[in-house]
């Protein structure tokens, strides 16, 4: 029923699904040939991670955003002078949740606070205090035996950092951070 | 009664109780009662007989000047005659948890209220903590104090859900309505604000704090009725959105008795102008946005500084929203006279700081945002020697924002503040000799806050745990009965709080302790612990179970984000049948697919006369 009244879903057009804006030059046209292969190619992504790690390099990692701390209300948050234009942004947070294998509790975080894989990974790892290895584009992660991997709104389960950054914000409905074997199966493209 | 009549029926009454006379005419008592030694055998048996009436009436006389709770609870128990009497006196009737009973129970028991206070949710649902619908609903008892209590004056609300035509029966059913205050509440909007100022004709206070009113674009200030109005307060800095200012002109010109008023940031400065100068007896101010609708031309500009200047009573001043700092000095004149002034919605430095705090000799609550630093807050401990009550809130409140306020602020203040009782305080990073210096240098501590955003921060310049900071304010504090911790903490903290708290009512405990142990500590000490909020702590089962001697005398217990089980919670539910045991996760779904089923996100639980209740959304477990 709903591919029926989703026509925007099959609209023929440059760009990824989950970005509204054209995307610019040859990551787009090499993106719209791998559409059914949902790994699209390395290149852009290790372009994408290279250079958002080289801004991490030159400030600490961001710490995940917990909800609902700093213990300050949002009446607050919103009504502090020159906040103002930012808040209209922070107020609609992408919020996921992360679970991890053997962990007993969840967590959430903002994944609109990050501008990037880096990011987001290095402060996972500080949160459930693990590492995840090396990404490898055919191989996934490499060098660990956590593997950081999301729930995409198809319901699939994907390697993070196997699509654009923007593609995966709009698409990630929740991470996991699998462990052991499970994860092997995830490593190689279809 | 009159006084006169009841002080005189009570000397008569007495005299006759005294005399040992035979049961009075007037009394309907049977002839069971022939001397009084004989009546007091007879007690239970017989219809009351007439010197237990006098004692009713001299009782309901002493009584009427007992206003405590805590008092008038310690009255109810002495006996079945002193509970009655007590029931029928109360006045004002405070429930701090309004699940703790039903509507029913209020009404069959108390027969005479005027003043109801109620809470609905628990304070960690501020932060999200907690799935919107969770409960709390105003409807309920609207519905059945309108049927007993048609002379209800005063209702202050905190934390509940209210809707638009609860707030309409409301004003419907209780004709001499004086008082309404709304603090944190949601679920209506300006059209039962409209209803409540049109039909309340007794109206004294409309005060809206920190809620969330819906726009239903009505000019709810010109529903107010015309004529003189009895209004002595009237805030609505939280409704964000456009007033007819005109009204509001008019409104304030015909409310002769208004001492306080606080307005939302849609009224301009040139606006505050005309209202102050039209009631210069205000005691209370709050500011719209601090700064003018037109950039002014010279001489053109009212003169701020004059309305400040005549306005003589203020001694309260608070929003500041949109502040333009050129026209902070124009409340200097009133500085001397202060004694609270909220600038934490101000982004203020300390350079703007220093010339208005040098003159608040009398400022016993001040509320500021962190950008007036160290710096600034060492201003305030040079001059404001009566201050009782601080807050230093963060303007950007993140964890890993830079932190201008530390413990050289905090060091300051408890050296120049001695008298300070209350201290909530964000700050990035805090050593343990700037807390041990403050417990030392204020004694009169009651309520120590203290947030250290960065979670498991430890001292930054030892490196070592915050344990003997919150030690020493444990040990030093001797009155205090309010504690919320942060920062890197191990179970040892915790020995010292359940060792030394011994007045804490209120403890709330976030990403601290190593183990089950620190909430044992907590639970098998701290006597006077009635409310008990905890998050992303490891704490299990065995930690939960130390505290069932307890549980049915507390308020409330939260536990997020914790290391608890379903199992545990329902241990807790089938040893206490007079506690609801309530679990839920943080965002309402059902998630046990990720995590085992046995996992619990959250655990609140509260002592309740009348069973769960039922009025509990899908996404709670009543266990």
């Amino acid at each position: 029923m709903d591919e029926f009244v989703n026509l925007k879903e099959t609209e023929l057009r440059l760009g990824l699904p989950g970005t509204d804006n054209v995307c610019e030059g040859k990551e787009s046209i090499i993106s719209c040939c791998n559409n059914n292969n949902k790994r699209a190619l390395s290149s852009d992504n290790e372009k994408e991670i290279e250079s958002s790690s080289r801004k991490t390099e030159t400030s600490p990692p961001r710490k995940a955003q917990i909800v609902g701390w700093p213990p300050v209300r949002s009446y607050r948050k919103n009504n502090i002078q020159t906040k103002k234009n930012e808040s209209e942004h922070e107020g609609q947070g992408i919020y996921v949740k992360v679970s991890m294998d053997g962990a007993p509790y969840l967590r959430k975080i903002d994944l609109s606070c990050y501008k990037g894989y880096s990011e987001l990974l290095k402060a996972l790892e500080l949160m459930f205090k693990f590492s995840v290895g090396e990404y490898f584009e055919r191989d996934g992660y490499k060098g660990s035996e956590f593997v950081p991997t999301y729930e995409d709104k198809d319901g699939d389960w994907m390697l993070i950092g196997d699509v654009p950054w923007e593609m995966f914000i709009c698409t990630c409905k929740r991470l996991r951070i699998m462990k052991g074997s499970e994860a092997k199966g995830l490593g190689c493209g279809v | 009664m009159t006084e006169e009549d009841s002080s005189a029926k009570m000397s008569e009454d007495v005299e006759k109780y005294l005399n040992l006379n035979p049961p009075c005419s007037s009394s309907s008592s049977s002839s069971s009662a022939a001397t009084f030694t004989n009546k007091s055998r007879n007690f239970k048996s017989s219809p009351p007989p007439c010197p237990d009436h006098v004692l009713e009436n001299v009782l309901e006389n002493v009584l009427q000047f007992l206003t405590s709770r805590c008092d008038r609870n310690a009255v109810s128990l002495v006996c079945r005659s002193w509970y009655r009497v007590e029931a029928q006196t109360r006045l004002e009737v405070f429930i701090g948890n309004c699940y703790s009973l039903s509507p029913a129970r209020l009404i069959h028991r108390f027969k005479r209220v005027r003043s109801l206070v109620l809470k609905g949710k628990p304070r960690f649902a501020d932060f999200n903590l907690m799935p919107p619908n969770w409960g709390a609903q105003f409807s309920p008892w609207v519905a059945a104090t309108a049927k007993a209590y048609p002379w209800l004056e005063k209702v202050h609300l905190k934390r509940m859900f209210v809707t638009d035509d609860d707030l309409a029966l409301l004003a419907e059913s209780f004709p001499g309505f004086k008082e309404l205050t709304l603090v944190c509440c949601e679920g209506f909007g300006t059209s039962g604000i409209a209803i409540v100022a049109n039909k309340c004709r007794q109206l004294k206070v409309l005060d809206l704090m920190e809620s969330e009113v819906t726009d239903d674009e009505l000019d709810w200030i010109s529903c107010f009725p015309e004529g003189e109005t009895h209004l002595e307060s009237l805030s609505f800095d939280c409704i964000e959105s456009p007033i007819n200012f005109k009204a509001l002109e008019e409104l304030v010109v015909r409310s002769p008795f208004l001492k306080k008023l606080r307005t939302n940031r849609f009224v301009s400065l040139e606006e505050l102008h005309r209202l102050m100068v039209r009631a210069p007896q205000l005691t209370s101010l709050g500011t719209g946005s601090f700064s003018p609708d037109n950039v002014p031309q010279g001489e053109q500009q009212p003169d701020y500084a004059a309305a400040f200047r005549a306005c003589k009573s203020i001694v309260c001043l608070s929003g500041f929203r949109e502040f333009r700092p050129e026209y902070l000095l124009a409340i200097s004149s009133v500085c001397a006279n202060l004694t609270s002034l909220n600038f934490s919605y101000a982004n203020i430095s300390p350079h703007m700081l220093k010339p208005i705090i040098s003159n608040c000799h009398n400022i016993r609550v001040f509320w500021a945002l962190d950008s007036i630093r160290d710096e600034g807050l060492q201003a305030v401990a040079a001059t404001c020697k009566e201050l009782r009550e601080l807050r230093i809130f963060p303007f950007d409140p993140r964890e890993d924002s830079e932190g201008p306020v530390s413990g050289v602020g905090l060091q300051a203040i408890s050296e120049g503040c001695r008298k300070l009782e209350s201290i909530l305080y964000f700050c990035q990073n805090m050593t343990n000799g700037a807390v041990t210096a403050m417990s030392e240098n204020c004694p009169q501590l009651t309520v120590f806050r203290l947030c250290i955003m960065g979670r498991h921060r430890p001292d930054h310049v030892t490196g070592k745990p915050m344990d003997d900071g919150f030690g020493a304010i444990v040990k030093n504090c001797k009155k205090l009965t309010r504690l919320a911790v942060s920062g890197l903490l191990t179970d040892e903290a915790f020995s010292y709080i359940g060792e030394y708290g011994k007045l804490i009512r209120t403890l709330s405990v976030a990403f601290a302790g190593n183990s089950d142990k620190a909430l044992r500590y907590v639970l098998e000490g701290c006597p006077k612990l009635q409310k008990l909020e905890i998050r992303d702590s490891p704490f299990g089962d065995v930690g939960l179970r130390s505290g069932m001697h307890r549980y049915s005398n507390m308020r409330f217990v939260w536990l997020s984000s914790c290391l608890i089980s379903r199992g545990g919670c329902r241990g807790v539910s089938h040893a206490l049948p007079n506690v609801v045991v309530e679990v839920f996760g943080a965002d309402g779904d059902d998630d046990e697919d990720t995590v085992t089923g046995d996992y619990v996100e959250t655990l609140y639980l509260y002592r309740s006369l009348d069973g769960p209740r039922k009025d509990a959304p899908k996404f709670v477990t009543i266990l």
